[in-house]
């Protein structure tokens, strides 16, 4: 018994990889040179990104097929694709790239250099954070909150005032993201002492935990609603914050022709049909 | 010539130099994103940035939970990996990928998953609901997302300590009469010692970065739920230098830990 153990013990790993550096007998004419190697590393991934830079610089020699990239914030997605189908059938050989996301990750993927001809967000804050990169806002659309109830309203919620009941669980977004700025003026004007279980970050998320049932109510954008299993209730301070939809060419915009062409579409006639279907009021 | 390596530690295997340039592309893939952090940090305005009471209660609530999630990971992580590196029931194969599920687990999918467990209408949660316990938007929550993400770390790093110290010496302490219990007690889980200790700093890790699964089950409030990296998510929507501040915060705590358990493998 004891030879075998003993044997086990001496070829038992110590540990799971050895470390290659701390090595002491690193003599002169070894293969390993750090240097060279650091520099090998950062000649091979310039030449990758080399690479990468030529080969999109290869497709502009035919001038037809043109990209056209709008940020738009999440909640213009149906209507935004809808007119992205009609802007395509009418500018030929055209895409329309949309980009949809979170207003503030919209600015601050646009202030880290993100190429885009077309920026529209879901207030004129975040528009303003964007600041010199784009040009000339205009208001496109207007939305109001509207209070999101699990479906057929078990909880009997008729207006704001219920969100502060005891036996309701709210959810409403987070000072920090639109939809909570506007529902911080709202409380602010109303006065109603609200009590949220949660501080969501986006209206998503709120709709979300009222479809689940996990939370009994919460505040939303009318055009939200019709995303999720959940009922709306109207309430007549929703007037207090009416949030405005802007949009705007960037100033290092690809396609400024195509970009105001987009924004002339969205501002037209269809435009604004489009966006009152989707239950956005215009400005 | 692997034995040559472990053996003497003087005469040592030649690596390829050329091996060196993906390490390196690899090395510098994970440190170029740290490093930039550094360079974007406000500093002028980094202590008052997270010091602010937002930032205190979600640092405080952050460790608080983190810690408590890690005990119960102990709790429970080391009855787990000891029956499954022991045990012999037939399906351990089976069980154990299912345990370790949440390592590959989109945190995301691991929050609805709870939800549909412990929500208010979840397959424990209603029961709980009737006797007048919500865990959703509880700091409870919280803690139940964090042990979810966290006990595959423990369970993992004891299992392969367990299947590296072998059975000889508790096969010996039942030869010599030591019942199962004092066996694990004696010898199984004074073995387990160094394991468990990286297992349990891995886990409070994990607990402490957990983000995906507290969203979603536990949402986020001041105080209650919302912890160091929620608020640093929220912070990124209207002041990107606090949420930078923080993002070093949890970068350091983070470094901290690996460098804890790296001083423990290096010197067992």
């Amino acid at each position: 018994m004891m030879p075998s153990v003993e044997h086990v013990d001496t070829n038992r790993p110590r540990g799971p990889v050895r470390p290659m550096r701390r090595g002491r007998g690193t003599r002169p004419g070894r293969r390993l040179n750090p240097l060279r190697a650091l520099f090998a590393a950062v000649l091979a991934v310039g030449m990758l990104t080399t690479a990468a830079c030529s080969s999109a610089d290869t497709d502009p020699g035919s001038a037809e097929p043109r990209e056209l990239v709008v940020f738009a914030a999440a909640s213009l997605e149906p209507t935004f694709e809808q007119l992205a189908q009609t802007f395509e059938a009418e500018h030929e050989g055209v895409t329309v790239q949309l980009n949809l996301a979170g207003s503030s990750d919209l600015v601050a993927q646009i202030s880290e250099g993100a190429p885009a001809d077309v920026l529209a967000t879901a207030n004129e804050r975040t528009m303003e954070a964007a600041g010199d990169f784009v040009t000339e806002p205009v208001p496109f659309a207007t939305n109001t909150l509207v209070i999101a109830v699990n479906p057929g309203n078990p909880r009997g919620i008729d207006g704001l005032q219920d969100l502060a009941r005891d036996d309701v669980v709210s959810v409403i977004c987070a000072p920090q993201v639109p939809c909570g700025a506007a529902t911080v003026k709202i409380l602010n004007a109303t006065g109603v002492n609200l009590q949220p279980a949660s501080e969501e970050n986006s209206v998503t998320d709120v709709l979300g935990k009222v479809a689940s049932g996990e939370a009994d109510a919460g505040l939303v954008y009318t055009t939200d609603i019709g995303r999720a299993e959940v009922d709306a209730v109207p309430f007549p301070e929703a007037a207090e914050a009416i949030n405005t939809y802007p949009i705007a060419v960037l100033r290092d915009a690809e396609q400024p022709e195509l970009a105001r062409a987009w924004i002339d579409l969205v501002t037209g006639e269809e435009g604004r049909a489009v966006l009152a279907e989707a239950g956005f009021d215009q400005p | 010539m692997a034995t040559t390596i472990g053996r003497t530690g003087r005469e040592r295997a030649q690596l390829p130099g050329w091996i060196l340039v993906p390490a390196i592309i690899g090395a510098l893939l994970v440190l170029l994103p740290l490093v930039a952090i550094l360079f974007r940090v406000d500093w002028a305005n980094w202590w008052p940035l997270v010091t602010s009471p937002a930032s205190l209660d979600a640092l405080w609530l952050t460790l608080r939970t983190a810690g408590i999630s890690t005990v119960a990971c102990i709790l429970l992580g080391v009855p787990m990996a000891i029956v499954l590196a022991r045990g012999t029931m037939p399906g351990r194969r089976l069980i154990r990928s299912l345990v370790l599920l949440p390592l590959v687990l989109p945190p995301v999918v691991g929050g609805l998953a709870l939800l549909m467990a412990f929500g208010r209408f979840g397959l424990i949660g209603q029961y709980f609901e009737l006797v007048g316990i919500r865990i959703a938007f509880s700091t409870t929550a919280v803690i139940i997302a964090q042990t979810f993400v966290a006990l595959p770390f423990l369970v993992v790093s004891l299992e392969g300590a367990l299947r590296t110290a072998g059975t000889r010496y508790e096969v010996a302490a039942a030869t010599l009469g030591a019942s199962p219990t004092r066996t694990l007690w004696r010898v199984t889980l004074p073995l387990l010692g160094p394991g468990l200790a990286a297992g349990a700093v891995l886990s409070f890790a994990r607990a402490v970065g957990e983000f995906g699964a507290t969203l979603t089950f536990a949402g986020s409030l001041q105080g209650r739920t919302r912890t160091l990296p929620l608020e640093i998510y929220l912070q990124r929507e209207s002041d990107p230098d606090a949420a930078v501040a923080l993002a070093l915060v949890l970068v350091v705590i983070s470094a901290l830990v690996m460098a804890l358990v790296h001083g423990r493998t290096q010197h067992d």
